[in-house]
């Protein structure tokens, strides 16, 4: 009796859908409750009124949103765009943007380099890569402020060679941070760009050459294009994280040269602005889902383009 | 055919650049070990080597609570998301894809989609709530904070194990009427265990070296080793922020140098 067979069936894939779900119920409710509540917590504190001291009082406001992007002028109480704020987060992009270039011309021909090398020594190369992308962040972020804080080695260096006479200041500058965050976030670019290197066929290239093609027109032709996904993808993973970085900002800029993840913290620490740092907060975020969406997007197109 | 006509793998000056970046990526680090074994009393005025800061470090109550306190939290924190992880990658990649499969996805990657300083005031919000109804404020809420975003890291190696191994042998250990959970045991699990170890360690490493979800979700007084670094940091840096950084360097790289051996020998 064929209708009884898949009636049955269909129980058992009924039954086997509710013993795979309730197996990976526990790490759901887990995340569920501590990472997608919070946030929806942070996306109703940013439509409430503010709080005198801190914290946020009941009743609907779109102050904190305004706040983002406007400030009441001290003297007429007219809306003008809030500089102070726009400015921290005009430069978080500009420098995550910047620290996305560096790592790209110092990420891609090593990535090349360690593609290029025997088998059996890329190993040994990707090993040094990642021992820095798994140590601790902050102890890279200590260890690039000890080359260039006032009375740091690289300072010490050019006075004892005579280069200079006093030292330079570099600390809590947006270039310190732009030094910091390419020096923590560059194994991300190498890591993406090493993988798609890596599968490259380098018979194409010269395939290419006999028929002539220049190196130049080669490299860029051939080589670029097959590079392209893993550089897209090491330029998403180094951007994400600048844009939205705290510690490094905090320790190489300090309070002159904040960044967007400062801001946030300012307000629900002395600015005392809870509504307005949980729209910072979520702006942010959105921006952050904005930039994997078109990634993930793009990834999928390449994927059918490739076949 | 030893006639070397064309070579793009050979594009001048990427070597050098190399050179620079792995140089770049290493000096500092090693400055900063340097700095740690210095015997002198001003940070970065070389005075002879010696042990003396790591001494004065391990003789610190400060720091050794907040080394406990590291300890206490990556372990819990880690094995309690290795265990849920494993769970996850079970139901996600054993047989057919399950119906919603792809909700399960996002939602195991959450964490990771939100910027750190979000998750962690948004965390800190709710559990201050959460502190002033039981008034409970223990380790236990960085223990729940650390297992959170440790979930999206343990589950990666364990899942990337499990869609490696196929089907045949559990099928066999079921079709020769072993129960469900003997099949687990003595079949899926050993198989499994590289993946497992693998993502434990991750976990580990991920939340020892965790100072921003730490730093927001933790009670006045109570460090772990990247918060109390950070706290120092705000006075002056001395030779044992660099011996404790180096600690903490240390204890990473062996981490991971033991990750890359299980994962490397056992494929």
């Amino acid at each position: 009796m064929p209708h009884d067979a898949s009636a049955s069936e269909s129980a058992l894939i009924r039954d086997e859908t509710r013993r795979r779900w309730s197996l990976a119920l526990p790490a759901l409710t887990v995340i569920t409750l501590l990472s997608i509540a919070p946030l929806a917590v942070m996306v109703a504190y940013s439509f409430m009124q503010a709080g005198q001291y801190a914290g946020v009082e009941p009743g609907f406001s779109l102050d904190g949103w305004r706040a983002v992007f406007f400030e009441r002028d001290f003297f007429d109480d007219s809306l003008i765009p809030a500089t102070a704020h726009l400015s921290i987060l005009g430069r978080s992009i500009a420098l995550a943007l910047a620290t996305t270039a560096l790592t790209f011309v110092f990420g891609i021909p090593t990535a090349w380099f360690i593609a290029t090398r025997p088998q059996s020594s890329r190993g040994f190369w990707m090993f040094l890569i990642t021992v820095p992308f798994w140590t601790n962040l902050l102890v890279r972020t200590i260890a690039i402020q000890e080359v260039i804080r006032a009375d740091g080695t690289l300072n010490r260096i050019l006075l004892a060679t005579g280069i200079i006479d006093e030292p330079l200041q570099m600390m809590f500058t947006n270039g310190a941070v732009l030094v910091g965050m390419t020096y923590v976030y560059l194994p991300l670019m190498v890591l993406p760009v090493y993988a798609a290197i890596e599968k490259f066929d380098f018979r194409l290239s010269e395939a290419a050459y006999d028929l002539y093609a220049s190196r130049l027109y080669c490299l860029r032709r051939v080589v670029l294009p097959l590079m392209w996904p893993g550089i897209i993808a090491g330029s998403i993973l180094v951007f994400i994280p600048a844009l939205g970085a705290y510690v490094t900002p905090r320790l190489m800029g300090g309070g002159r040269a904040m960044m967007w993840g400062n801001l946030i913290d300012l307000q629900f620490g002395q600015g005392r602005n809870w509504p307005l740092g949980a729209a910072l907060s979520i702006t942010l975020t959105l921006v952050v889902l904005g930039a994997l969406i078109w990634y993930a997007r793009r990834a999928a197109k390449g994927d059918q383009a490739n076949g | 055919m030893a006639e070397k006509r064309f070579d793009v793998t050979h594009v001048p000056g990427a070597a050098l650049i190399a050179g620079v970046t792995f140089l770049a990526l290493y000096v500092p680090v090693l400055i900063l070990v340097v700095n740690a074994f210095n015997g002198g009393d001003t940070a970065g005025q070389w005075e002879g080597a010696s042990l003396r800061w790591f001494a004065a470090a391990t003789e610190n109550a400060a720091f050794r609570n907040a080394a406990l306190n590291s300890l206490i939290v990556a372990a819990t924190a880690s094995s309690i998301a290795t265990a849920l992880a494993t769970m996850a990658a079970l139901a996600v990649t054993r047989g057919r894809p399950v119906k919603g499969q792809g909700s399960i996805f996002v939602i195991l990657n959450q964490p990771l989609l939100v910027p750190e300083i979000v998750f962690a005031i948004a965390l800190m919000i709710v559990l201050a709530q959460l502190k002033q109804a039981t008034g409970y404020q223990g380790l236990g809420y960085m223990i729940a904070a650390h297992t959170t975003f440790c979930i999206p890291f343990a589950f990666l190696p364990i899942r990337a194990r499990l869609s490696g191994m196929d089907l045949t042998l559990e099928t066999a250990s079921m079709d020769l009427y072993a129960s469900r959970f003997y099949t687990f045991r003595r079949v899926t699990l050993p198989l499994l265990l590289p993946g497992i170890l693998a993502g434990f360690m991750l976990a580990f490493v991920i939340s020892l070296d965790n100072v921003v979800v730490s730093s927001f979700v933790k009670a006045p007084g109570q460090e772990t080793l990247p918060t109390y670094l950070m706290g120092e940091l705000r006075r002056n840096l001395t030779s044992e922020i660099y011996a404790i950084s180096a600690l903490l360097l240390f204890a990473s790289i062996s981490i991971v140098a033991a990750s890359w051996v299980v994962t490397r020998t056992k494929e």
